[in-house]
């Protein structure tokens, strides 16, 4: 292994400099760049999600509805969820940093589908921007969930252009699972097996199957809200007769394993950021592989469990109910195998280790939360309160969000061949994980007091904890504000990063910082395990009995 | 009375053992993230990089430590079903003897309905140790009564009825809540819950203007809609008689049995070709749209009159000078006694 201790000199040319101009940028075929641009298009959507949501948490300062209208707010807390659900948290990892990563962690050359691949920026751009109309020509109201019949019969927001938006940007996430599937399946550098490849190829690829099978069903049921909206053919409003529990199903079917989407690939890269910060092999490599793929097909057998109190039969809420709690068991089995994989290893503690540390932690109260959920009848009591709104939050912020930033930061160097400034990181990681506690802790004891969700007036004795919460939102956007400008400082002043700083493992390690246009000068072989720092023959085996 | 910190009232009977789950849901969330907590940091001191090149040996892990921890998971989040179900099931089982409540949401308000006429809006009055079912339809789009202090709530769903039921247990003024997202003023479609010990509930309920009972209500439309020409009670007309038909299974004219509760009633005069009486024509013609949700359940409470299905609450109506008190005073206690001895 070389160390970062090595002196180095940076390439020459690389995919960043090899050519120049707008051009080369809009019409390349480079997964290095294309993700470069997805980076771009998703960190303006995660900026504009969180602006809606400091209007959301201003407005709840205080009991009364003071600071805007009722219309108003119930806009922003659509918008919020809108924009942060499709237009960032589902693209956000595996569109950036998977397709920078999964063909160079392969031994390829780029993925199976370059033209495919910078199809699907232009889809997403595409659907981003009916999004982005609707939005600024009023907005939508119907929460982000459009349930019907409000969204077909009752909204007066541009619910059809909203619709559309993530109708379209729904097959750039489809493209882009696609192409994952089959790069991972035929572009394998010789000797890299199935069980030799990272553990952020195993989520991502988990991930892709739940793209691909389950967009297109988001996509239908648009499409049937679009079709009872416009032409009243009654599907799901009872007036028409159609069935608005109907409405619930499909959309579940689609938007609960999303939840996976989002937050498959984040156990990805905490998975990386655990074995190589520890400079260990993984603890039970195949036990985490498999738990992936167990989430993604337990994943979508559950969708029930957002609707227990739906009247849904209670049959199907008991079978809901057991089935979340298989996938319980995958989840906590990825938690107790990268605590194990700390055991004697060599601990780091750079920034992408504290995110990782920061993602176990969250993981920890979002997944507990999960079985209280789970749990019917204590769910009857916390359903559609803010109970939900935190465990979401737990899972979906500081679990993806968390993966996505550790990771941003692991391999930034690689990305733009310079180092960020490591002081500032590890504040920046400091001060998120404080702010977002602050900010949603609170929301799991008013949940259980009983403050429902998208509520613009609340009753005053809900106010402490609101006002705690709005605190700890304000921190949390400081906290996100810092990486953004240090990011853009290291690329311009950031020391060169050398071709593996961290002294991690792994084929991306193995070319220059940043890599060549090509990847790899020659395809490399591969002749070692996965995260073999040293050869596995001299393990020490753990096991309990024995001790 | 808080017993969990950060929680509502327990002011129904199901309060106390859904407090129970949560709190033992928390105690096993702080002992396993604690133990994970406290190993982390153990081993990020234990093992912190001490030289810039360390290169650890190799761990492999046994089957039988991961076996471990994929089956203690297992168990522990199946004990928690069973227990959360337990919670449910009961919730859900509609009890046998109920006062019945009929509430028809709107945006954004509330309406209730007793049988015995009293109307409510964003509040609901109702005795202390007494189950109350609620028979519940919305107007327009979804909505979901939500009382924190009683730990349930359920979809208000259009186009059918739901029913939740409880059983206060503490007298006080309780927060409803609408749950689901109903558009614009969705915050302020909320009310009261009045928990009033039997007394009390008695004086409110024997004061203010019922303008007669729902059934009677329910009479009035049957004769102006018509209905009557057919559904004959001597059963000799084109409509089968209605008279001891609710709450018993009725055999279709496809051969199959339907109950004849609130939700078939409904059915059958919105759509009525949807399941006829085996022996008659399908010759009914709909009412849909031309009654709302409100004279629906007036409806649905005159043929349930019909067979002699009132509540106790009603019949006393009916004859107030007989002993006013007595029966719920006695089903109240009877119930109260029932649940301590369990």
């Amino acid at each position: 292994m070389e160390t970062a201790a090595q002196i180095e000199a940076p390439p020459r040319t690389h995919y960043l400099n090899s050519t120049y101009g707008l051009k080369s940028w809009l019409l390349t075929v480079d997964h290095k760049r294309i993700a470069l641009l997805y980076l771009a298009s998703i960190t303006f959507f995660f900026f504009l999600g969180g602006a809606f949501a400091v209007a959301i948490r201003l407005e709840l300062l205080t009991p009364q509805g003071d600071l805007m209208q009722a219309e108003t707010y119930n806009r922003m807390f659509t918008m919020h969820g809108v924009v942060m659900v499709f237009f960032f948290l589902i693209p956000a990892i595996p569109a950036t940093l998977g397709n920078f990563l999964i063909p160079i962690m392969v031994g390829a050359r780029d993925l199976a589908f370059p033209k495919l691949n910078l199809l699907s920026w232009y889809i997403y751009n595409l659907g981003a921007l009916f999004t982005m109309v609707a939005i600024v020509t009023g907005g939508v109201d119907t929460g982000w969930t459009f349930y019907a019949p409000y969204s077909t019969t009752y909204s007066n927001g541009n619910v059809l252009l909203t619709g559309i938006g993530i109708f379209i940007t729904g097959f750039s996430s489809i493209l882009t699972g696609l192409n994952f599937i089959v790069t991972i399946h035929t572009m394998r550098a010789p000797g890299l097996t199935w069980f030799r490849l990272p553990l952020f190829i195993w989520s991502n690829y988990a991930a892709s199957l739940i793209m691909i099978l389950g967009t297109p069903v988001i996509a239908i049921t648009v499409l049937l809200l679009a079709l009872e909206r416009i032409a009243h053919v009654g599907i799901f409003d009872p007036a028409l007769g159609g069935d608005p529990v109907l409405f619930q199903h499909l959309f579940w079917f689609y938007s609960h394993p999303a939840v996976y989407i989002m937050v498959l690939p984040a156990m990805g890269v905490i998975s990386e950021l655990v074995t190589n910060m520890t400079r260990k092999n993984v603890f039970g490599y195949r036990f985490v592989a498999f738990s992936s793929i167990a989430i993604a097909v337990f994943g979508f057998l559950v969708w029930g469990h957002h609707m227990f109190v739906s009247t849904q039969s209670v049959y199907a809420g008991m079978v809901f109910s057991i089935l979340s709690y298989a996938v319980a068991v995958p989840s906590a089995v990825k938690t107790f195998n990268w605590t194990a994989t700390l055991y004697k290893g060599s601990i780091s503690y750079n920034t992408p280790m504290l995110y990782a540390f920061g993602f176990i932690g969250f993981f920890i109260i979002g997944g507990m939360t999960g079985l209280f959920l789970a749990a019917l009848g204590l769910d009857v009591h916390v359903h559609d309160t803010y109970f939900v709104v935190a465990h979401f939050h737990y899972i979906m912020v500081g679990g993806t969000i968390m993966g996505y930033l550790g990771g941003l930061h692991y391999w930034w160097p690689k990305i733009t061949g310079r180092l960020y400034p490591e002081g500032w990181a590890r504040f920046a990681a400091l001060v998120i994980f404080v702010g977002f506690n602050l900010t949603f802790f609170p929301q799991f004891l008013l949940g259980y007091m009983g403050m429902p969700r998208r509520y613009y007036a609340y009753p005053e004795e809900f106010q402490v904890l609101n006002v705690m919460s709005s605190a700890g939102a304000s921190i949390l956007g400081v906290g996100y504000l810092i990486p953004m400008v240090y990011f853009f400082w290291s690329m311009r002043y950031g020391r060169h990063a050398t071709k593996n700083p961290w002294g991690a493992f792994g084929l991306e390690w193995m070319t220059s910082s940043p890599p060549p246009t090509e990847n790899f000068k020659e395809t490399p072989v591969v002749t070692w395990e996965a995260y073999e720092f040293r050869p596995i023959h001299e393990a020490e085996v753990i096991d309990v009995t024995r001790h | 009375m808080q017993v969990v910190p950060f929680s509502p009232d327990q002011a129904s009977t199901f309060a106390s053992d859904v407090d129970g789950l949560y709190g033992f849901l928390w105690t096993l969330t702080v002992v396993l993230g604690g133990v994970l907590t406290l190993l982390i940091l153990y081993f990020a001191v234990k093992y912190r990089r001490r030289d810039p090149d360390e290169i650890p040996r190799p761990v492999a892990a046994s089957h039988r430590l991961e076996a471990i921890w994929v089956g203690v998971p297992f168990v522990l989040a199946m004990g928690i079903f069973v227990w959360g179900t337990s919670l449910y099931v009961r919730m859900y089982r509609p009890p046998d003897e109920a006062i019945d409540v009929y509430v028809v949401a709107k945006q954004w308000m509330w309406k209730m309905q007793h049988l015995d006429g009293h109307r409510e809006i964003n509040e609901l009055h109702v005795p202390v140790g007494r189950r109350v079912k609620l028979t519940m339809t919305t107007e327009d789009t979804i909505h979901s009564f939500y009382v924190p202090a009683f730990r349930t709530k359920m979809d208000v769903v259009p186009g059918k009825y739901s029913t939740m039921w409880f059983e206060p247990k503490r007298a006080g003024r309780y927060h409803l809540f609408c749950a689901e997202y109903c558009g614009t003023s969705h915050s302020g479609m909320i009310g009261w819950i009045d928990v009033m010990e039997a007394p009390e509930y008695q004086a409110w309920l024997s004061g203010g203007a019922a303008e007669g009972s729902l059934a009677t209500s329910g009479q009035k439309l049957f004769e102006q809609l018509a209905c009557i020409t057919c559904h004959k009670s001597d059963g000799s007309g084109r409509g089968p008689a209605l008279e001891g038909v609710f709450g018993k299974t009725v055999q279709l004219s496809d051969g199959q049995k339907v109950v004849a509760d609130e939700g078939y009633i409904r059915e059958s005069i919105l759509t009525p070709r949807a399941k006829v009486v085996a022996g008659y024509q399908p010759i009914m013609p709909t009412f849909q749209g031309q009654i709302s949700e409100e004279q629906l359940l007036q409806l649905v409470a005159y043929v349930r009159s019909l067979s002699g299905q009132q509540s106790q609450q009603q019949s006393q109506q009916q004859s107030p000078t007989v002993q006013p008190q007595v029966t719920p005073r006695g089903a109240g206690s009877q119930t109260n006694a029932n649940r301590q001895s369990k």
